[in-house]
């Protein structure tokens, strides 16, 4: 019972967790940013549920309509998908400046690139010790 | 004009950050900007002398009454923090020309200052709203900014580190909207102080602990309290130096003002405090912080990042005085705050110094420069010792105060660890004292940090001596400030 009429609930809790195993599971930082988006996306939708009024109408002032949704939430979701949209913009951004810089776009490869390049660092800074 | 100041607090910054990009010559921008920021401080100093002769200041946004309409709440608490946020930002600021001109490339010098002054009016709008779903939006305006202003570095680091924190900034701030959603279905408002006369007879409901959960676990992610702490190292030390030495002094407060207007405010010091075990958790993970920051700030090689985890012990102080819960553990955490904020802007400032002459920050380069810079390095000495918590300086008030608090308590553990962890604070300062004065410099032909850098850097550091002699001013303002936290959570 409880699982057919909060049917979109059970929905925001799949997407939600479905979103974040991909921001931790996934390598590829594309598909991280995707995680991020069903993540968030599974947020509006919980708003946009909260918002829902049984049998109630659209917010718009009709005659003999006197039952309507709460609109409140879905205006702060508007607000919301604007921010998660210059979010996916900037981290888009932050992977094609990531992808020349390192040329690739898996974490692995990412990390292992600083690694060497510590490791690198290290070397050069002892054996000019030793020159001294 | 002065009916409007709260409003003004936020919108100057807002409205002059686009206005950058129409100016365009960096040098007239950057004196734009530091203009904005000393008008921001004026605002703000107004604000906190009004607050403190006549109580919380109500402004309601457009003319829309309080819990339909977004209102803006200055009590002493916000003045405080905008007091600091708005202060440390213009002294930043004036060290930032000789920095930027040198770390920068002349065709992102405008587009710096455009990112500086929006994250600046995202975190004072974070300040000064009273308004839940506000919170969110300058939240992400001061994250989204910050995340671009760490990707200017100019090392390829700076760009893995600012995608690593956007990740973990947009779940936490995510994390934060969930739990306002929650508190919405539940209350049907969202503004704070509605909020507040409503949550304590549903405190017993599933879903207000949800919310709380939700919201704290997001404000400890932007905070970077002890296990979320992840990404601050990487982004502190991969950014700008002047980003790093302008996040340092204020992103961490604005997390640490969120997070007690959250627990005392919203929903009261009786429900975050004594009915969750909340202060165990607070003062448990503040000193885990501590000791697990300080102890890896101890091996770091780069200076920067070897400060970067002494913010995080720093954090775990705070946040010790928030779990404690009694009037002096606060007026400690929001001493600390103000403290904390001239070491480290002092600090970050002498290490910009120091980059602008070495390219770099690692401590072979500290070889000798007791002789080569020596006023950077005093900066440094100072600075270092006021972080330890020496007398005479503003370390040492704060502490003082925490230790006295949890002594009042009896909680005899916390004091004796408190000291101890500031001993830790000592071995990574004696590794830079040890490499400046004891041993030969590697390059003799080392100058001086320019004047431009130099004077704002000794601007800090001498306040870090004056407000630790002279404590009236601080001490005043966060007694009334934490009296009245814990006042207005008793009603």
């Amino acid at each position: 019972m409880l699982l057919a009429s909060h049917y979109n609930y059970w929905i925001v809790i799949a997407l939600m967790m479905i979103g974040l195993y991909m921001v931790i599971a996934q390598g590829n930082l594309v598909k991280k940013i995707i995680g991020l988006n069903i993540f968030q996306t599974s947020v509006f939708i919980f708003y946009i549920s909260v918002g829902k009024v049984d049998g109630g109408g659209a917010p718009i002032l009709n005659e003999g309509e006197v039952l309507y949704s709460n609109p409140l939430p879905h205006v702060l979701i508007l607000t919301a998908i604007v921010v998660g949209i210059a979010t996916t913009a900037l981290a888009l951004a932050l992977i094609i400046r990531i992808k020349r810089a390192y040329g690739s776009i898996e974490e692995r490869d990412i990390q292992a690139a600083e690694e060497m390049q510590e490791r690198s660092a290290h070397h050069a800074r002892v054996s000019a010790g030793k020159e001294q | 004009m002065l009916a409007h100041l709260p409003i003004l607090q936020v919108i100057l910054p807002l409205m002059a950050a686009p206005s950058c990009l129409l100016i365009r010559k960096a040098n007239l921008v950057w004196l734009f900007t530091l203009a904005v920021s000393f008008a921001a401080l004026i605002v703000s100093v107004l604000l906190l002398q009004q607050v403190y002769a006549t109580g919380p200041i109500s402004y309601t946004l457009g003319g829309w009454q309080a819990p339909w309409g977004i209102e803006y709440r200055i009590d002493l608490l916000n003045a405080w923090v905008l007091f600091i946020v708005t202060a440390l930002s213009t002294v930043v600021l004036t060290a930032a020309h000789t920095s930027v001109q040198k770390e920068l490339e002349p065709n992102r010098q405008t587009v710096f200052y455009t990112l500086y002054l929006l994250c600046f009016a995202g975190l004072l709008g974070i300040v000064a709203t009273g308004d839940a779903f506000n919170v969110f939006v300058f939240l992400e305006i001061s994250s989204l900014s910050t995340y671009a202003l760490i990707a200017l570095g100019k090392d390829r680091r700076a760009l893995w580190a600012a995608f690593q924190y956007l990740i973990m900034g947009t779940i936490g701030a995510t994390f934060i909207l969930i739990g306002i959603g929650f508190l919405y279905m539940m209350t049907g408002t969202l503004n704070m102080a509605d909020l507040a006369a409503r949550i304590p007879p549903l405190s017993e409901s599933t879903t207000v602990l949800a919310a709380f959960a939700f919201i704290f676990l997001g404000i400890c992610l932007k905070l970077a309290l002890f296990p979320l702490h992840l990404w601050l190292p990487n982004a502190y030390s991969c950014a700008p130096s002047i980003v790093t030495a302008f996040l340092a002094a204020t992103a961490t407060k604005v997390a640490l003002y969120l997070l007690l207007r959250f627990t005392f405010t919203v929903f009261g010091v009786d429900f975050s405090l004594s009915h969750l075990p909340l202060d165990i958790l607070l003062v448990g993970l503040g000193l885990v912080g501590v000791f697990a920051a300080s102890i890896v700030a101890i091996y770091q090689a780069n200076i920067k990042r070897m400060l970067a985890f002494s913010s995080v012990a720093q954090i775990g102080y705070m946040v010790v005085g928030i779990g404690i819960g009694t009037a002096t553990a606060l007026q400690a955490t929001l001493l600390h705050m103000f403290n904390h904020a001239l070491m480290k802007g002092g600090l970050f400032l002498a290490l910009a110094g120091l980059v602008y002459q070495l390219g770099a920050c690692r401590i072979e380069q500290f070889r000798g420069l007791g002789r080569t810079m020596p006023w950077t390095m005093a900066a440094i000495v100072v600075g270092g010792i006021s972080l330890i918590g020496m007398p005479l300086t503003v370390g040492f008030v704060s502490k003082w105060y925490l230790i006295a608090a949890a002594i009042e308590q009896q909680l005899w553990w916390v004091a004796v660890l408190v000291v101890l962890g500031s001993l830790l604070a000592v071995a990574y300062i004696w590794k830079l004292v040890e490499a400046a004065y004891f041993q030969a410099p590697e390059v003799d032909a080392v100058k001086e940090a320019p004047l431009g850098i130099l004077l704002p850097t000794w601007l800090l550091i001498a306040a870090n001596i004056y407000f630790g002699i002279d404590t009236r001013l601080p001490v005043e303002v966060t007694s009334a400030a934490s009296q009245f936290l814990l006042g207005g959570a008793a009603q």
